[in-house]
Formats: structure tokens, sequence, C-alpha cells
């Protein structure tokens, strides 16, 4: 069970994660809906880009740039977090969605705890694979923290100051008289 | 000041709702230890060697009298009837326990208050000048921009998880108080030939284990642009710095790494995205929030009041109080107080519920109801009229916040230390004591005249070790005793400048000697009038490290560690040291 688009719901991809004696060159990549390492679809991207369905994902140390062009080819990009305190994938999801226009789903795994989920709805993450550990139901709560925010990011366009009508005092002059 | 309007309120109420709930998750461990650690640090609480440090946010430095009282009612109801104002501006309580922390939080949202931030890997609270508003040397009022700062960086989604703690100063005056190149990234308001506000932007200062002067990235950025170019930087730093070495982390090492030329290129390749869109900043909101900090209703006052100068010939006291803790003012017939948290046998910084009490009441009553909090760890009334500064001495004096000490000697700025700290390798605090009854003789201090004396307990230089003039840190020692390294020529302000270490480091006990050591050279070196930096600069280090080091310091008949009341270093120190936060 993965959490898309507020909602938890069934979900058939598999993760593929290399292990050690494995190069993105050699491995063999199953049948299915596969979700494969940047490096795996740089490796193999003749043989992958001909399936009908495919993601890949990639490490907080990646760069999106990486598959400048090519986003439109995947049914879902996936960002790893190593660990929850690692930030990096933050903007790896910004830079997806903001720079090179990927428009798909967008999925948060590895160490995806329901306290970080708010700032990851907001970057761009639609899709959520909490760690298998934690209740998925709890987890799901963690998107409604607050109702309001002040800054823009992807989620949100215009800034609270530009959105509403925000109360003041009244003044003579201006501030930068 | 700023009040908050029906959104601030919200998201301050709805992050106590969270907190709450992830503190009884933790309580029910449906948290671990690890997962929780960077959420409560995140609303400023810290495990501490004894019990639980809550840091309160004060938003560059200021407050009102009813959060000042709330600051009272918080040390008498959850804590032990105290709090310690910080560098940062901030106020901290120590002896915190965990389960309270909610209601503590909800308390503060009451009056406009949290924790947010005030730890963690994230952008911290903002700082800037104390005498913002009445300086007459402002250029520009920092405080609306350092409230849209404030707004626009709390719960940042993208930038809540960074490689290390963010700092971010503003200084809007010709002589920057705000100690703006050792920040990471420094504001300094002006304007330009043709009248224009903006920015310039150092980036990369600070001061820790890599002690550095920030670089300019941008010698004028126009106002509107501060939001969207800051993120720029943020998102640069938060993709680039290092997170393989916690002491390798902060945007320094990453400026200093690739250079300031290529670290500009990249922040503006990524601002040529963001620039002039959505996130610039409005005048109406600019204005909407400037609004808050235009001032108050100044009478018509003479420049001076007789009844002051009679006062002062008469009573010497009360004259040197005015001369150190009375600062000049932009509107004639006023006056900025600073009262003084540095009394010798209190822990610098430090203030009890009944004097938060006291100074809300006199805020009250002497300032508009608003008061600050000085990065010197020092509290200001900045619109006190001349007419009211008898009284007001009279009172501060009574419940011992008059110590005509500010810039002088025993105006010492000092990290919490061993005795609190799991991070220090020495105890700060008692050594300001020591030194501070070392130099208990006024006519001396004020013979010696400003200077700035730095103690941090560790590397971390939370007491900002070094830019004092006399800069002392707690360093490492294999054989786990104190041990002090002193640096000499340290300055903030306009000339910043990194003190240069004179030598090997000396125990505790010989602490009050080597400043004495460093004074001698001084007054014997100096010209008329000049200060002790100032005698640094033009003689070099070199005599003051001979002074020191030329003959060995006796410390036979130290004063007992324990006299001064304070926890000795547990056995287990080292072990308790690992535990990080």
């Amino acid at each position: 069970m993965i959490i898309k688009n507020k909602a938890i719901v069934s979900d058939d991809w598999t993760i593929l994660r290399l292990s050690e004696n494995e190069t993105p060159e050699s491995i063999t990549v199953p049948a299915g809906k596969m979700i494969v390492p940047l490096t795996v679809w740089q490796a193999q991207r003749d043989n992958l880009q001909a399936r009908a369905e495919l993601g890949v994902w990639l490490a907080s140390h990646e760069r999106p740039e990486e598959l400048k062009g090519e986003v439109g080819k995947f049914d879902v990009i996936a960002v790893d977090f190593p660990k929850f305190g690692d930030g990096r994938g933050y903007s790896i999801a910004y830079n997806l969605r903001a720079r090179l226009g990927y428009v798909g789903e967008l999925r948060a795994i590895g160490d995806v705890l329901r306290d970080q989920m708010f700032y990851m709805q907001r970057v761009g993450f639609d899709s959520f694979a909490p760690r298998p550990d934690k209740n998925i139901h709890d987890a799901l709560k963690g998107l409604t923290d607050f109702s309001e925010i002040y800054q823009i990011s992807l989620d949100q366009k215009l800034p609270l100051f530009r959105r509403v009508k925000r109360d003041g005092i009244a003044t003579a002059g201006s501030a930068n008289d | 000041m700023y009040k908050y309007d029906f959104y601030d309120q919200q998201i301050v109420d709805e992050r106590v709702v969270q907190y709450r709930d992830q503190v009884r998750r933790r309580l029910s461990d449906e948290l671990s230890e690890d997962e929780f650690r960077m959420l409560r640090l995140q609303n400023g609480l810290y495990m501490q060697i004894h019990a639980y440090m809550l840091r309160i946010a004060v938003p560059y430095g200021m407050l009102s009298s009813a959060q000042m009282r709330m600051f009272a009612h918080i040390a008498r109801k959850y804590d032990r009837g105290y709090g310690h104002f910080t560098t940062r501006q901030n106020i901290q309580f120590n002896w915190i326990k965990l389960e309270e922390t909610p209601d503590i939080l909800a308390d503060l949202a009451s009056v406009e208050m949290h924790g947010i931030q005030t730890s963690g890997n994230c952008i911290r609270n903002i700082t800037s000048d104390e005498y913002a508003g009445v300086a007459a040397d402002e250029i520009i009022d920092p405080r609306p921009y350092a409230e849209i700062l404030r707004q626009w960086s709390t719960f940042h989604p993208e930038f809540a998880y960074l490689p290390r703690k963010f700092k971010i100063a503003i200084n809007g005056a010709t002589e920057d108080r705000a100690a703006i190149a050792v920040h990471d990234i420094g504001l300094s308001v002006l304007k330009n030939e043709q009248g224009e506000i903006g920015f310039r932007v150092l980036v990369g200062g600070g001061t820790a284990r890599t002690p550095i002067v920030g670089s300019e990235i941008c010698g004028f950025l126009p106002w509107q642009h501060v939001l969207t170019y800051i993120e720029s930087i943020m998102r640069v730093y938060n993709q680039y710095g290092r997170r393989d070495n916690m002491y390798k982390s902060r945007i320094k090492i990453l400026v200093k790494a690739i250079g300031i030329e290529e670290f500009r290129r990249q922040v503006e390749a990524d601002w040529a995205d963001i620039k002039d869109g959505p996130g610039t900043l409005t005048l109406e909101e600019l204005n909407r929030v400037a609004a808050y900090f235009t001032a108050p209703a100044y009478e018509s006052l003479p420049e001076n009041d007789p009844a002051v100068a009679l006062f002062k010939a008469e009573n010497k006291a009360f004259a040197n109080w005015l001369q150190r803790n009375v600062k000049p003012h932009k509107i004639l017939g006023y006056a900025a107080v600073v009262l003084s948290l540095k009394k010798t046998d209190i822990a610098p910084g430090d203030a009890s519920a009944e004097q938060m009490d006291v100074v809300a009441d006199m805020a009250d009553r002497f300032s508009f109801g608003e008061l600050r909090v000085t990065h010197k760890q020092n509290l200001v009334l900045a619109d006190v009229k001349q007419s009211d500064l008898i009284r007001l001495w009279e009172e501060s004096t009574e419940h011992g916040m008059a110590s005509p000490n500010i810039g002088l000697l025993t105006d010492v700025i000092c990290c919490p230390g061993a005795d609190f700290c799991t991070l220090a390798f020495a105890r700060s605090i008692p050594l300001a004591k020591l030194i501070a009854e070392r130099f208990d003789n006024l006519d001396f201090l004020h013979d010696i005249g400003e200077i700035e004396l730095n103690i941090s307990g560790c590397v971390n230089a939370c007491g900002h070790n070094h830019i004092g003039n006399i800069g002392v840190i707690g360093v490492d020692k294999k054989d786990g005793g104190e041990w002090y390294q002193v640096s000499v020529g340290g300055a903030q302000g306009n000339d910043t400048a990194i003190g240069k270490i004179i030598g090997p480091s000396f125990n505790f006990q010989q602490m009050p000697e080597v400043i004495d050591r460093l004074l001698q050279v001084y007054v014997r070196e100096r010209f008329e009038e000049e200060l002790f930096i100032d005698t640094v600069r033009r003689i070099g280090m070199a005599p003051f490290k001979e002074y020191v080091y030329a003959t060995p310091i006796n410390t036979e008949g130290a004063i007992d560690k324990d006299a001064y009341g304070f926890i000795n270093k547990p056995d287990n120190y080292t072990v308790q040291r690992k535990s990080r936060f």
C-alpha cells in the first residue's frame, strides 16, 4: 500500500535496488512494473525504453538534471530518502517538477515518515511509500498538519501575501521613504 | 512591534497541536528517540546533561511586556524560576520536562511566541540590531525585512532538513551591530546613489571550527528580490553542502571549497528561473509589515533633563550608569537604556522570574511596553524619556540590573558551557564569574574601557569567542582537565576580525591572571583613549603573547571549583558528550 493523491491505495510497482555484487550494466531487470535506479536506466536505456511501463528512482546524491529531456518517458519517478534527515530529496523533487517539467507521479521512498510528509507534498511529491514498519493510516494524517502556509513552493505558486488580504494596522507613509 | 494576524496565529496554533501529538507518540514509543529528536529540535527542545532545555524564539530580539511576563510565568511554573538570554537574542529554560513542553508552547502561542526552528538543521531565528528603529546611524529599519524573512523561513518545506543549521542576520545602520559577517547569510540594508533600497549580501561567514568572515555574493540586491535570492542560495546549499561530516557541513565550507565566484554563478543560475516571479516581495506587503514598526507616540521634549544633570553630579554610581548603560536616541529627550544581566554573582544572561516581571513593568511604564534582547545577552528599553532615567536607575539597581558595565570587561558574552551543555569541553559560566570577581573594581573597569571578552566552552563557539577582543575557548585535552585557549584581536561590527590564538592553553585557575597580564600589556602600551582592540591592531599579538608566557602562572590558593555551587563535571563526562544534543 502507498499513499497517492492523499489516499491509501494498493500499489504494484517494484523498486529495484542493486545489491553489492550487482552492477547497473549486469543486472537483469525483471519483467513487470519496475522502478529502476537511475544508473540502471542510464546503462540499459535502449532495452528499458521499449517497456510499456517503467519507473526510475534517484538516490539523494544524484542529480535530477541527469534526466533532462527524458522525464516524460517514465510513469513514475521516485526519490529515495536514505535517512529522513537527508533533505536533498526536497530540492530534487522541486527541480524535477519546476525545472525539468515532470508532471507524472513523483514518489517519496526510503525513510519516509509521517512528520516529514507535509513538507514533501509541498515540494511536488504526490505519492509516498511510508516506511513499512509504520502505520500507513497514521502516516496519512501527516499531510494535513497545517491549513495555511507562508511561502511559495511547488504546490502553491503564490505566497500568502499575494493570495489573501492580510490584516495590518493603519499607518502613514511607506517603509522605504 | 509586529502583531500576529489570523494566519500567523493559526500557523503557530497548528504547530502546537502537531507537536503535542508528536510528544504523545514519543511517550507511547510510536516514535523512536531518533525520529523524535529532529522534531523536538525544530521546536527548540534540546536534551542537556540534567534535563531538557527549551529555546524560545525572540524574533530579531523584540519583546512586548506581555511576552516578558509569559517568560516569568514559564520560569515559575515549568522551570526553576529563571531563564537565560542567549547570543541569538533568544531565551532558554534549562530545567524542562518533556511532558510539559506542549503546554509551554501553548502558553507561548497565547502571546504570539513559539520555539519554531530555534534548533535543528534549518533556518534559525533571524537576528538584528538591538537598537533598530532608534539608532541615530540607522539607514533603514531592518525589522520589517527581518519579520518578512521570519515568515518566509517558517516551515519552508524545501529547507527544513539542510546539511546543518543556518543563521541569518540583518543590519540596517552604518555601524554593524548584528555581527552580519559571521553569519551564514549576512544582510546589510543600504541605499544606492539613486536612493533605492537594497541589500549587500554576505554569505559563508561563521565561527566554530572554521572561523571565517563572510564573502560578498551581491553588492546591491534590490529589496524586492530578497526572498527569491535567498531561496536560491538555500537551494544550492541544500543540494551541494556536505552531509558526510557535520563539522564541514556549514555553507561556509561549501563557499570556501568552490570559491565565491563559482558559488555566485550557481546561485544566479538558479535565481534566473525565479527572479521577478511570484515570490518577489511586494511593496504592499512590505508596507503592511513596516506599519508595525513605525515610531511610537514620542512626546516633544527638551534634549536634556536638568534633574538628571544635577543627580549625575552628586551620585557617582548614577553617573557611571549613565556613561555605560544609557545610549543615544534619535529623538530629542529620549534614550535607550541597557539593563545589565552581567552582575558579578550571576551567570551572564540569566534573569529571574522576578526580574522578568520587573522589566515588563518598567517597559510598560517607561518604554511603550516594548523591550529588546541584545546579542550581548542584556536587555534594552529603547524609548526612555530622559526625565524617567533616575527612577529607572533606582528600580533597576534595586533589582540587580544596573551594573554600569555595558561594553566593559565584565559585560562578558558567554555560552552555557559544561555546566549544562553536552558538547562543552569546559565550563564557561564559572570562568566568567571567576574573572568578574578578579576585576570587580569599577574604576579599573572604566579605565580599561570598551573591551569584549567572549567565552565559549567548546569549539562550537556559541560564546562568539572568535570575534571577542579577548576570546576564550574550552579545548579538548586527553587528560580530561579543563583547558582554555586564549585569542586576541577578534572584533565584531564593521571591522569584523577573527582573533589569533596566543599560544598553549591554560587551566581554569590560571585564567584570571592571563586576562590580567593581557590588560597590563594594554595599559603599558596604549596611547591616550586608545581602545584595547586598537592597541592590539597597532602593536600586534607578539607583545601580549610574550608577556603572558614570560613567567609561569601560579595557581596555588586558587578558588575551589565547588565554591561556585556549580555541578562538577560528571565522571562519565566523555560518554555524555558523545550523546549529542
